[in-house]
């Protein structure tokens, strides 16, 4: 199969690569992003953005019969307006692309914030919810909005294998994603009285995952997820953080300070109440089953990303 | 592992047990010894725990163990609560204890759980759905969480069932709580949807009286303009002002397990009809408990 990976230079999609091409499969990436060593292993990847005619130039000549799109990025990375247009002008553009180029498979590579954090939403959450609280975290709007945009296609689209996925957190060693930057620092901060499940999935997971779904030819919107989820103070002591109880009124004023991640007051709610999956159906769909367990995923991450001696008071 | 408890001689509320059989009192409660230690019962819960102690809906050992140590001496010493029938919850697989409110604060919850831990032969962790409210706010939102009480949401409930958990549920929601102390053994209306929930998921429904509690907190007035300010429902006030509990002795008796056929698309009128069939059993299961009580004269009787 020949598949195009708009978004390659990321950690995990530079390991779907890879996997991909030890599978047989033929595999190109579009990104803005550079990746030296791509062509050494036999892939060929096409710097540019996929908004602009470079990344419809590659779909004319190289005419993909399948489409990865992880080409969206966080808060974290990218700040303000330009993360919307990246996120929701990119997957039009993708699918718009895949469309005229007639791509027979996309798997839209979503994240399972889209279904929002608050107090009294379900613990598990079923791909059939609403995206919530998205008053409290305008961040998250265009992601929402591009996941949104992508399941369109499963009715726009229907002579298309239209998948979403939304993905958990994920590790790595020490791993590229949200969690992996929150926990880089000695210490971790918290919010005072409350101690979310989080979800997470080992990095090598993800890509079975993501792997499954193509060759399975899934169609439909899924929830993936691993292990079954750990509270946040479980992770931050097992990579041997330190996790510091704040209120949410101190925290909140200290965000951007002191070495402290820029959000807005509303993405502390991710740090009160849980975001956690109900996977069954990508299970039924693919028959996924992770290899690294939480014990193993936090062991990794810590042996690969020991605690900074000295950089801060974080 | 230690145990809170003194190594010989039996809890002060044994006297509800011991002889219908070995350890099965008339009344149908299990004696539970004293020295048969809070932390071995918790490591006795038929619960996936992971390697960490969590399970997958986040109860911890840990947290349930630290809960059942102070609720633990609160039944056993402060309340001395009489539990009755506790045979008539199911061992293993799905099921709703359905009771009244009791208290204008979550006394009978807390008691309630508390019974299914100490009493039941494998314990069981009777999980609660709570108010929206208690998820809101630092503390009571992790406590909750680690010790399985999760807002009454129907999504809650069918998964729980569906996984063969022990649902604790009071139709008659915050409601329930807020009566006054002279309406303390009335029920006001019950919800339905805990009936349709048992029909989809095949649960049996064991019904339960709470006694005890509307005397324990006599509320006199609800403060709803307060606990509009504060984010909770109301808040109760007492003759004492604050809605601390006074140590009256409580009951809880549970009667034999209802079991609806259906499917739960069933009319509204077919579900009222049931509703009304479970209300009527814990309106008997009360009316039984307040008999005991007024022949043990233990309604006047306060300690200390």
């Amino acid at each position: 199969m020949r598949v195009l990976i708009p978004g390659i230079a990321g950690g995990i999609a530079r390991k779907l690569a890879l996997r991909l091409k030890t599978a047989g499969h033929d595999v190109a990436g579009v990104d803005i992003r550079p990746w030296e060593n791509a062509r050494e292993a036999g892939i060929e990847v096409f710097r540019g953005d996929v908004r602009k005619r470079v990344a419809e130039d590659v779909f004319r000549r190289w005419k993909p019969e399948a489409v990865v799109h992880m080409a969206t990025v966080t808060a974290f990375t990218v700040p303000g307006a330009e993360r919307g247009r990246i996120n929701l002008d990119g997957t039009k553009a993708v699918f718009d692309h895949c469309a005229a180029h007639g791509v027979k498979q996309v798997l839209f590579v979503g994240r399972h914030t889209f279904y929002g954090a608050a107090p009294d939403s379900p613990l598990y959450h079923s791909e059939d919810e609403p995206p919530r609280a998205l008053e409290a975290i305008p961040e998250l709007a265009d992601l929402v909005a591009a996941d949104l945009y992508a399941a369109m296609a499963l009715w726009r689209l229907p002579e298309m294998t239209t998948a979403v996925l939304r993905l958990p957190y994920t590790l790595g060693a020490p791993g590229t994603g949200t969690l992996a930057s929150f926990l880089k620092g000695r210490r971790v901060p918290l919010v005072l009285g409350y101690d979310p499940l989080f979800h997470v999935l080992q990095e090598e997971d993800v890509v079975t995952a993501l792997q499954l779904a193509l060759e399975k030819k899934v169609r439909g919107i899924f929830n993936v997820a691993g292990p079954s989820p750990i509270p946040l103070s479980v992770i931050v002591r097992e990579t041997g953080r330190m996790g510091i109880p704040l209120p949410s009124q101190v925290l909140s004023l200290l965000l951007g300070r002191a070495g402290f991640p820029r959000l807005s007051v509303g993405a502390l709610d991710h740090l009160r109440y849980p975001i956690v999956v109900d996977n069954r159906r990508f299970l039924e769909a693919t028959g996924f089953e992770f290899q690294h367990s939480v014990a193993d995923m936090l062991r990794i991450y810590r042996e690969s990303a020991p605690v900074p001696t000295s950089a801060g008071w974080l | 592992m230690g145990s809170v408890w003194p190594k010989v001689g039996l809890a002060p509320n044994a006297h509800a047990v011991e002889s219908g059989g070995p350890r099965r009192g008339m009344l149908g409660c299990r004696a539970v010894a004293l020295s048969d230690g809070l932390d071995a019962r918790v490591d006795r819960l038929e619960l996936p725990f992971n390697e960490y102690g969590v399970d997958p809906y986040g109860i911890s050992r840990k947290h349930v163990r630290d809960a059942l140590r102070l609720f633990g001496l609160i039944y056993r010493y402060y309340f001395r609560v009489r539990c009755h029938g506790i045979h008539h919850i199911p061992q293993r697989g799905r099921g709703m204890l359905v009771g009244n409110h009791s208290g204008g604060v979550a006394v009978d919850g807390a008691m309630v759980l508390t019974s299914t831990m100490l009493e039941m032969d494998p314990p069981r962790l009777a999980q609660g759905m709570v108010e929206r409210f208690l998820h809101k706010f630092p503390v009571s939102s992790l406590w909750a969480s680690r010790t399985g009480q999760f807002t009454g949401l129907p999504e809650h409930a069918r998964r729980l069932l569906e996984d063969d958990r022990l649902l604790m549920i009071f139709p008659e929601g915050a409601r329930g709580t807020a009566k006054l102390f002279p309406d303390r053994y009335s029920l006001v209306d019950f919800g339905t949807g805990f009936i349709r929930l048992a029909l989809q998921t095949r649960s049996p429904i064991i019904p339960f009286a709470f006694l005890g509690g509307g005397s324990a907190i006599p509320t006199v007035f609800n403060a709803y303009t307060l606990g509009k300010l504060l984010g909770v429902p109301y808040v109760p006030l007492t003759p004492y002002l604050l809605p601390l509990p006074l140590p009256v002795q409580l009951e809880i008796h549970y009667g034999e397990p209802l079991v609806f056929q259906g499917t739960g698309d069933e009319d509204d009128h077919v579900i009222e009809g049931y509703v009304a069939k479970v209300k009527e059993r814990i309106a008997g299961l009360i009316e039984l408990g307040r008999a005991g009580r007024q022949d043990r004269g233990l309604a006047r009787k306060l300690l200390p």
